[in-house]
């Protein structure tokens, strides 16, 4: 019995969250779930990078905005129909990812971290200095919402329910992902590259699908939030944009089921928290309180809680469901 | 034509230098901690930001320079301390994310104490320019290529012929071995942040007078380094300096001679290009597998 209540526990709490805000109706809520979604789409791509290839990518801001910048060019400048552009959304950063990929994923250590890092600063500056293209520093306006033929989303109400329910689509997807055999190589690279090789995994091959794999799902997420705000500046795509991305994954706790929607609303209830909090504490403070708590809590979680905060995410998932265990069962 | 040319070369040479300094530091703390220190850049910009402000208290420039350097080596021997020191035997992801959020704290702490403000440090000679074949060559340029000369010949010194500087040698080969022959590498840790600590302040004085010192140019500068030690492929010293005197040359000429807004993009293009054509690097000689 006890066993059952656990197995629906997340699932249940999670249908009750979903319709909680639509009983509220409040523009404000739909607002920030809006995001929260759109970021734990990203984390759940960044996740499985991170988690199960080893690699860590902070360029995620950079797909993430080349998402949002190719919706909005190609609907603005061309006058592309939404959901085609939003289709070259997906797409484009997922090309760039596998040309990134190639080399650096063969070589051992951080060189795709090095690379991405490359990459975002790059990108930006691209996006700041585009001149006519991106709009330059003030960026692209009058983005159209989405929408086919005369269904047009046009309220916060039906984008927060888009939002979601792509979530939970992806959520079942990697769920049902990790079981299969891809999933199952994953988790053995997790557990030992060598002996995975060993095996006969393609580690290099596998790598970059999953490196692929989640820059498609960021340039989704960034074609959706061009779609969302109709309006867009290179200011939400820097490096510390995709840091934060990183400690998304970091906090909720890499490889689990729940992780990556767990760190997404810790990261953006912790943003409005400081926000709030700091001022009152220290009267006349401005963001750099926030800069500096946010690095040291980026590194006390790395020495103290590198598995993030998942033992609360297990507690909503019964024990064999567990994604960790399901690694382990393969070896 | 030729003046312009041998213009661009001196200051190609002068940042060139600062870059291979900063190449320097990140490869000497990456092949003795196996970190790849991206707080670097912080340490330099908060060592010269200390510089200017002790010197506003009335110190002489030297005597705020050494301070200064003293100051920086001790926040990044507690640092160590108190991050790395304690996640030792975790993943190099781990230790990455460890000291970007490092940087992003003291970049913080930065701008909470010196403002958005740009500030500026004396030379250390007052002369004016020296003229060299219709080109002038600022005094402060030879000052940061003295700096970048004396850290590798210390540097070289110290690995080939002290004690400590084999004993570094041996934990980089084997850190097993090194600890079973009594080298703590504990120790050795600390010693190499310390030093890095130090010597990033005396990069960020000498390059003061040249860039200019803002509480966000780190950051940048630190990437910078970390292009030039890729180009020279991680873990080669000699690699890091002639990459940083190549990063610094192409910079200067591409800026002078096609636009010089975009000086950080191309220098990003250098890095991608070496990252998927040769990631090993012109000198470097990382292999594809290691067991």
């Amino acid at each position: 019995m006890k066993k059952i209540i656990f197995k629906f526990s997340g699932a249940v709490i999670m249908l009750v969250m979903l319709i909680i805000p639509l009983l509220l109706n409040s523009n404000y809520l739909y607002g920030s779930l809006i995001v929260i979604g759109l970021y734990a789409i990203v984390v759940q791509g960044l996740g499985i990078l991170m988690g199960y290839a080893g690699q860590v990518s902070f360029g995620h801001a950079a797909f993430f905005g080349l998402g949002a910048y190719t919706a909005a060019i190609l609907t603005t400048r061309f006058h592309w129909p939404s959901l085609l552009a939003l289709l070259a959304a997906i797409l484009l950063p997922g090309i760039v990812a596998a040309l990134i990929g190639r080399q650096t994923l063969k070589l051992r250590e951080l060189y795709l971290a090095l690379a991405t890092l490359g990459f975002g600063i790059l990108v930006h500056i691209i996006f700041t200095e585009g001149g006519e293209i991106t709009g330059g520093p003030s960026g692209i306006s009058g983005i159209p919402h989405l929408g086919i033929g005369s269904l047009v989303l046009n309220s916060d109400r039906e984008f927060y329910i888009l939002v979601w329910i792509t979530l939970v689509l992806i959520l079942l997807g990697i769920r049902n992902l990790v079981r299969s055999r891809a999933g199952r190589a994953l988790c053995a690279i997790r557990e030992s590259e060598y002996a995975a090789e060993n095996a006969g995994i393609d580690c290099v091959t596998l790598k970059l699908q999953a490196f692929i794999f989640s820059a498609l799902l960021t340039g989704l997420a960034g074609g959706l939030y061009a779609f969302y705000v109709t309006f867009i500046s290179p200011s939400p795509f820097t490096f510390h944009a995709s840091v934060q991305f990183v400690l998304m994954a970091v906090i909720g706790g890499l490889g689990t089921f729940w992780g990556p929607l767990l760190g997404a609303v810790v990261v953006v209830a912790l943003n409005e928290i400081l926000k709030e909090l700091i001022p009152l504490i220290i009267p006349g403070a401005g963001g750099e309180y926030q800069i500096i708590i946010y690095g040291i809590i980026l590194v006390a979680l790395m020495i103290y809680r590198p598995q993030g905060l998942s033992s609360i995410g297990e507690f909503f998932q019964s024990s064999k469901k567990s994604l960790v265990q399901d690694g382990k069962e393969v070896n | 034509m030729g003046e312009q040319l041998l213009q661009l070369l001196f200051s190609g040479l002068t940042l060139g230098s600062i870059y291979s300094i900063i190449a320097l530091i990140l490869v000497i703390t990456y092949k003795v901690t196996g970190i790849l220190n991206l707080a670097l850049g912080e340490f330099l910009v908060i060592g010269a930001l200390l510089t200017v402000s002790f010197k506003s208290m009335g110190m002489p420039l030297i005597a705020a320079s050494l301070l200064a350097m003293i100051v920086v080596a001790l926040l990044a021997g507690v640092l160590e301390r108190l991050t790395v020191n304690k996640a030792r035997g975790a993943s190099s992801l781990t230790m990455l994310i460890i000291t970007i959020g490092i940087s992003i704290s003291l970049r913080g702490l930065a701008l909470l104490i010196w403002g958005t403000d740009t500030y500026s440090l004396p030379s250390f000679t007052a002369s004016g320019p020296i003229m060299a074949g219709g080109a002038a060559l600022n005094p402060q340029s030879i000052w940061v290529f003295l700096l970048a000369a004396a850290t590798l010949i210390c540097v070289n010194t110290f690995l080939g012929r002290t004690y400590w500087g084999k004993a570094v040698k041996a934990s980089v080969l084997s850190p097993t071995g090194a600890q079973l022959q009594g080298i703590n590498l504990s120790t050795i840790s600390l010693a190499a942040f310390v030093f890095s600590g130090a010597l990033a302040t005396a990069a960020g004085i000498c390059i003061g007078p040249v860039t200019m010192v803002t509480y966000d140019m780190g950051f940048m500068l630190g990437v910078k380094g970390f292009i030039a030690a890729t180009i020279g492929g991680l873990g080669s010293i000699s690699g890091a300096v002639l990459g940083g005197l190549i990063l610094g040359l192409l910079e200067a000429y591409s800026s002078g001679l096609i636009s010089s807004g975009l000086n950080d993009a191309i220098s990003i293009v250098i890095l991608l290009t070496v990252l998927l054509i040769r990631p090993e690097g012109i000198l470097g000689t990382i292999s594809e597998r290691k067991i």
